[in-house]
């Protein structure tokens, strides 16, 4: 009879489930929401965040329910929401089922690597927030920064990149394709320099070597390796690493995690970023 | 090959009292902590107090309902049981064996059902589309239990020979077969996506956060069984302390309480792993325990592991749930960062009693 009921809301919901403008105890799962719940002006609805909602800062003050592919189905309840926004991906499955038939509205936003996908993620997020024309600015000022980077990145002799993911005892974990580092190497006007496996994997030392890296591609990774010096040094000293271009220059690029790879409203500008770390400022802007 | 050599001593009679009142005082124990983990949670809701407005048929709120019947109950009830089966499983297993260090890990079960957990998160999404939503998010758990089964089995059968089960071969064997299944385990990781690999870590990590009324209805049964079978092993387990062809003389079915024993404990692990992923340590460690409470006799060894197995996973649930709420810690971290250095006490204080 329970069962009953509840697939009856779930058959009623549809008609009220796309815009919930009198949501105010948002829940926000995924760092592109989060960020593009922000850029809505809508965060005062917020009430808590997953792990991976890292900007702006001021939302690590909010709860935080865990990691977006472990959550829990009481912790999310506890923060008491009347609108969970959770990203394509969030899990586990049974977690979210039980959410849903918790009769709060629970809207997945889709995922998108492309121009077309982070206006579509935009406008998802602002559809379920009830504020569909909030949308319009920063979609238009994203196609903007995208359409900006795409611009500079028309270039003859598109530079070498290789987003290595970690270095552990001397071991690379590289991305090849089909990643989002992929895609935004793609973005800054660049070619992937691993480009014989799909994922992120270890890749062999003679396989780097052959790939001739011009740039390295880090994520930043607390205040410590942010400064140049000794963590640059060790990585160039590495065997794979010493022979390659990259290193005969001295070539490392170390961004934000979420910034660079997060496909949220922030990633044209990224992308833009990227290309003047990569080709230096002097080229391209106008 | 035993590194440690607890006595099996035969049964005497103020062991056997110790162990009742070991029974009586778990038992409570048991109670009492459940009573707190249903009542307690991310969320506040005073479950007490709501399912005594459901029982006498009050009003009660959506999410309060939910948190009680759909979220607390079910998990309580699989900690329960998950609890009761690991820490049961191990001390037959222990007693089979003869080794205190054994644990259902060694039927190959827990590898087996790795490999099945492994084989649905990462290459899940290559089956036929209508056999995949059949399956839902049952996938893991079904692939994780075949998985168990299948590699329990091989082993079993290999070990036999015209009716009898060599231990010494099934555990050989089970090394080899563990680390066969390693490798495969690392050939599918090697192909996983970074969120597969998120994923898969977590579900070595164990949980009970997954739990519902589904779960644990198609688990229950299984582990039940599995439980079910402890009265008719402890006479044959208290026998086989003396040695295989000992509790023969004293007309024991050695190969009839191995069979009974493997399959018990496999059929109350592989259930258990199935639903709540790798929740390491309980099947070692909540056996050993006893045995240095209350004595090595299998009649009342195995309740008590049940009884206290069931209520260290609840335990140990509860403080999962709680320390990073709103979020949880997966239950394998618990059980390890807790249970390691407080089972180190009991050992180094009883370290005399060891090396006698």
């Amino acid at each position: 009879m329970l069962r009953l009921i509840f697939g009856l809301s779930v058959i009623a919901g549809p008609v009220l489930a796309d815009q919930h403008p009198e949501a105010g105890r948002v829940l926000s799962i995924g760092g592109a929401v989060t960020e593009i719940v922000h850029v809505l002006g809508q965060q005062d609805r917020l009430v808590a965040r997953d792990s991976t909602s890292s900007f702006p800062p001021s939302v690590e003050a909010l709860p935080d329910v865990g990691y977006i592919r472990a959550l829990s189905a009481e912790g999310v309840l506890s923060v008491e929401p009347d609108l969970i926004l959770a990203e394509e991906g969030a899990g586990p499955p049974e977690v979210v089922a039980l959410l849903r038939d918790s009769g709060i509205p629970y809207e997945t936003i889709p995922g998108g690597t492309d121009a077309d996908g982070l206006a579509a993620k935009i406008e998802a997020v602002a559809e379920a927030l009830g504020v569909p024309e909030a949308a319009s600015e920063p979609v238009a000022k994203l196609r903007a920064d995208l359409q900006a980077a795409a611009e500079v990145a028309q270039r003859q002799d598109p530079a070498r990149v290789m987003f290595i993911l970690s270095v552990q005892g001397g071991r690379i974990m590289a991305s090849g394709t089909g990643t989002e580092a992929d895609a935004m190497i793609n973005l800054a006007g660049a070619i992937n320099a691993i480009d014989a496996f799909e994922g992120y994997k270890p890749v062999t030392d003679e396989a780097i070597l052959a790939a001739a890296p011009d740039v390295i591609l880090m994520m930043l990774r607390g205040e410590a390796s942010a400064s140049h010096g000794a963590p640059d040094d060790q990585l160039f000293s590495l065997p794979a690493l010493a022979p390659t271009p990259a290193a005969r220059d001295g070539r490392v690029i170390r961004m934000d995690g979420l910034y660079l790879l997060g496909f949220g409203p922030r990633t044209g500008k990224a992308a833009r970023d990227l290309h003047d770390a990569i080709y230096g400022e002097a080229h391209g802007r106008d | 090959m035993v590194a440690i050599d607890v006595p099996h001593a035969p049964i005497a009679g103020d062991r056997s009292r110790r162990g009742r009142g070991a029974a009586i005082g778990l038992a409570a124990l048991l109670l009492v902590v459940a009573a707190l983990a249903l009542d307690h949670g991310a969320a506040g809701t005073p479950a007490w107090e709501v399912l005594g407005k459901i029982m006498t048929g009050h009003e009660v709120t959506q999410a309060d309902r939910i948190v009680v019947l759909q979220i607390r109950l079910p998990r309580l009830l699989t900690g329960l049981l998950v609890g009761a089966s690991l820490a049961m499983s191990g001390a037959i297993m222990q007693g089979l064996f003869r080794n205190p260090l054994a644990d259902p890990g060694l039927l190959g079960v827990s590898a087996g059902a790795g490999l099945g957990a492994i084989a649905a998160i990462v290459l899940g999404g290559m089956l036929p589309a209508t056999m995949a939503a059949a399956m839902g998010w049952h996938m893991v758990p079904i692939a994780a239990f075949a998985g168990g089964w299948v590699s329990m089995i091989t082993l079993y059968a290999i070990a036999t020979r015209r009716g009898r089960t060599s231990i010494a071969t099934m555990l050989l064997a089970g090394i080899a077969l563990a680390a066969m299944i390693g490798a495969l385990s690392g050939l599918i990781v090697f192909h996983a996506d970074d969120d597969q690999l998120r994923d898969l870590t977590f579900w070595g990590l164990g949980s009970l956060a997954g739990s519902s009324w589904p779960k644990l209805a198609a688990a229950a049964p299984l582990i039940i069984a599995g439980l079910a079978a402890a009265p008719f092993l402890a006479r044959g387990l208290n026998g086989l302390a003396l040695g295989e062809a000992s509790a023969a003389h004293v007309g024991i079915n050695v190969q009839r309480i191995k069979a009974v024993a493997i399959l018990s404990a496999a059929c109350a692990t592989g259930a258990s792993v199935a639903i709540s992923g790798g929740i390491g340590f309980v099947g070692i460690v909540v056996p050993h325990l006893l045995r240095l409470i209350s004595g090595p006799d299998h009649r009342w060894l195995l309740v008590n592991a049940a009884l206290l197995g069931a209520t260290v996973l609840i335990g140990a649930d509860m403080i999962s749930r709680s320390v990073v709420a709103p979020a949880e810690l997966p239950i394998g971290i618990v059980t390890a960062m807790i249970g390691g250095p407080f089972f180190m006490w009991v050992l180094l204080s009883n370290r005399r009693t060891l090396d006698e």
